[in-house]
């Protein structure tokens, strides 16, 4: 057993660390979240010119999948930097999906300009009422014509606003909350019918609840095969939680580093802050805390593209659980730490909170993964 | 021991109640009670209609047109407030300028600020917090020089709650330099409309505008607007932060919250079932519920103290502390209920009248500001770690 990266991993994440060192400092971020779009182009291009847009697609489609451990590297360091492209709901959830359900002409029409940045693809999965049960699905899709006719709602599509193409989860078949029957259509965000209701989230992103009336699609929008989307689904929702981990763990590292740092020059009653053991403690425990996370989203990027869906579901579902309380405990006490500082929007560590509150409440959250854990025990 | 109200207490609520629900105007209760943005002028209405009832100063006595209840009266009118969904009194007049002007005060000062406070016409702020005195308040340098018949005031104060609306600022101001730092400190009654002073926004984790910096460059404060004697402030800001901390537990508020928070429990779904009926989410709703109980009964153990002339004490400190963990759990509870539905944040919709298409559940779009901004519950008003070392030191005698 070995933790080390190789070489060419370390040089991707210096990489990486690097660019968004320059490019991505707090005040350019401030920048960015307040422009019109809420993201910049210009860093998803440079993102797509480093190849890290390519990560998850396929060598034939021009990427290097699997990588991985690339994948993790990169998140972290975009959660150290609070990123808000959509690299996670497009590079990452987006290229899966279509790489795990798509037939091979679909793969090669849709991957290349994945892996570019030319277009993105994100997944339309949640509703209204379904929380995070996968397949509880109320979103339909008849046949009409030679294709589908689409018709639903879907709550809180993270970068909705940003993509090309919705990749929407619909009922082609089954009860309501089964796991035959559900199919991936890629749907256009310019089709006839798709309204989007734009908002920014807490954390800053861009996201939007999606109207689907009576959405025609030609026949190839279903990606791969009617009502066998499932295993697909939880095997790419399942690295995006591992890819959310090791982003949590980026923004926890953050965050920490963030309170010692104030802590340390921060001083009260003639000394500094650090120096209260009260604090002192507390900060011991918010390491151990982000160590916890940490070794899980190894565990979890080892499990990531497992076969074995059980073991990989275990693995995913004890890191995000891992990662959920560690977001918790580290950002409220980092918060805490800073005292009034805190609770402005000055400072980098309310930012911080605010990401690890979305990432708690991200593709699952304690609890659901708790239970999925417990089931998937048995 | 009798853990009940008596008859009299019993009449008393009762009263409470038929005046609030004949005299709240539904759009503040609707604002109140859906977590919305209350705004400046709800605040002092609902002063003005309190103050034509005559009950303007509900922890006032008397003699200074006060209602003159007892702790126990004041803890009902308190809960019956929070319950029915009133905006919340300014504290910064009735529950801390207020008492310091009538215990320390002089004639003259209680007849021109007493009764602006109780009819609404004065807002006051707290200028006690400067950047670098927080936890260690006593450290404080904003200066103020005595000349002839005022004092020129200069430096900075941080964390100045509503100053964008205050008429006055109380100040703890520095006025001797040489001895322990305590023993230099005097309280002053600034007019916030005197030339110099100045309030800069800033902006919260929310992006809401609660507090703000005021800075006073060579303001002028006649000497008649300090209260009691010079050098002596610290022991009337002491007094005060008693007074703050013993109405801090929120008792009603939380119990407000805990109510909608089962409302919303009972609406949201869970695997196709009501929320409320899930195992995990009902035992830590039911852990929260437990903890409200017993802080109430230490509330009124509290009270009953105060009732019999012990003033506020060191104990006020585990009612801040627990009061603020059980608000602060209660708003994580609320995202928690609703999931991915917390995530949107549309500013305006914090506000009545937002008319923009919806999204999520009507009661989802604050929820997650208001987890965000009460995490200053447990800094603010002496943060919860100086709260630990009061209990340590005065009730331990660690």
């Amino acid at each position: 057993m070995h933790f080390n990266l190789t070489d060419e991993q370390r040089a991707l994440s210096d990489m990486v660390q690097r660019f968004l060192a320059q490019e991505y400092a707090f005040d350019a971020r401030r920048k960015i979240l307040r422009s019109p779009e809420g993201w910049s182009r210009e860093v998803w291009g440079k993102l797509g010119e480093m190849g890290l847009l390519a990560l998850q697609v396929p060598e034939e489609q021009g990427g290097m999948a699997p990588a991985t451990v690339e994948t993790l590297l990169t998140l972290g360091a975009m959660g150290k930097a609070l990123v808000v492209e959509p690299y996670l709901s497009s590079a990452v959830l987006g290229t899966a999906l279509v790489r795990e359900l798509g037939t091979p002409s679909q793969r090669e029409a849709l991957l290349p300009a994945l892996a570019t940045g030319e277009r993105i693809a994100v997944p339309a999965h949640g509703e209204a009422g379904a929380r995070y049960d996968l397949s509880r699905v109320a979103t339909s899709a008849r046949r009409g014509g030679a294709g589908w006719v689409l018709t639903g709602r879907k709550a809180v599509v993270l970068h909705a606003p940003a993509a090309d193409l919705l990749l929407v989860t619909a009922r082609t078949s089954g009860a309501p909350d089964a796991e035959a029957g559900l199919s991936v259509f890629a749907v256009p965000t310019g089709s006839p019918g798709v309204k989007l209701i734009p908002y920014p989230t807490i954390d800053g992103q861009r996201a939007a609840d999606v109207e689907l009336a009576g959405v025609a699609l030609p026949g190839d929008a279903l990606l791969g095969q009617e009502g066998q989307a499932f295993e697909g689904l939880s095997a790419a929702f399942d690295l995006g939680v591992a890819a959310l981990c090791a982003e949590a763990v980026g923004v926890l590292q953050a965050t920490l580093d963030a309170t010692t740092e104030y802590t340390r020059t921060r001083k009260q009653f003639g000394v500094p802050i650090a120096r209260f053991q009260a604090l002192q403690h507390r900060m011991a425990d918010m390491l151990m805390h982000v160590e916890q996370a940490r070794s899980m989203s190894f565990l979890a990027a080892m499990h990531a593209a497992s076969t074995d869906a059980k073991e990989r579901r275990r693995a995913v579902s004890a890191a995000k659980v891992t990662v959920g309380q560690a977001c918790r405990y580290v950002g409220q006490q980092a918060v805490q730490l800073h005292g009034g500082m805190g609770v402005t929007d000055e400072l980098a560590v309310s930012h911080c909170f605010k990401r690890l509150l979305a990432i708690e409440l991200s593709l699952g959250d304690t609890e659901h993964h708790l239970e999925r854990f417990i089931t998937e025990s048995k | 021991m009798d853990l009940t109200f008596t008859p009299e207490e019993q009449r008393f609520r009762d009263e409470v109640r038929a005046f609030l629900d004949a005299s709240l105007p539904a759009p503040m209760r609707h604002k109140v009670l859906e977590g919305l943005h209350v705004p400046p002028e709800d605040t002092v209405e609902w002063q003005r209609i309190l103050f034509r009832k005559g009950w303007g100063g509900p922890n006032w006595p008397t003699e200074f047109g006060g209602t003159g209840w007892d702790p126990v009266r004041q803890f009902i009118f308190e809960e019956e407030c929070a319950a029915a969904g009133t905006p919340r009194l300014l504290p910064f007049g009735l529950k801390m300028v207020g008492p310091v002007i009538q215990r320390f005060g002089n004639a003259a000062q209680h007849a021109r600020f007493l009764p602006r406070i109780l009819s609404g016409e004065d807002w006051w702020c707290q200028g006690y917090s400067e950047p670098e005195s927080g936890s260690d308040l006593a450290s404080l340098r904003t200066l103020a020089v005595r000349q002839g018949d005022h004092y020129l005031v200069n430096g900075q104060k941080t964390w100045i709650t509503l100053a964008q609306h205050a008429d006055w600022i109380f100040c703890l101001v520095r006025t001797d330099r040489t001895g322990k730092a305590q023993a230099g400190i005097s309280f002053l009654l600034i007019d916030m409309r005197t030339p110099g002073v100045t309030v800069r926004p800033i902006t919260m984790l929310d992006g809401g505008h609660e507090v703000n910096e005021v800075w006073f460059e060579d303001v002028k404060v006649p000497v008649e607007n300090r209260v009691g004697e010079e050098n002596k402030g610290w022991t009337y800001a002491k007094f005060l932060l008693g007074h703050e901390r013993a109405n801090i537990a929120g008792i009603g508020g939380s119990k407000r919250e805990l109510i909608r928070l089962k409302r919303i429990a009972a609406e949201e779904r869970k695997h196709g079932r009501p929320l409320a009926e899930d195992p995990h989410f009902a035992a830590r709703l039911a852990q929260v519920e437990i903890d409200l109980m017993a802080l109430e009964i230490t509330n009124l153990r509290v009270l009953s103290a105060e009732a019999e002339k012990r003033a506020p004490g060191p104990e006020a400190s585990l009612l801040k502390i627990k009061g603020t963990e059980i608000q602060q759990a209660l708003t994580e509870l609320m995202v928690q209920a609703v999931g991915p539905y917390a995530l949107p944040f549309r500013i305006e919709a914090l506000s009545d009248g937002f008319a923009g298409p919806p999204v999520g559940p009507g009661y989802a779009a604050t929820l997650a500001a208001t987890y965000c901004n009460m995490r200053k519950a447990s800094i603010y008003g002496g943060s919860n770690e100086i709260q630990k070392n009061i209990i340590t030191q005065m009730i331990l005698g660690l």
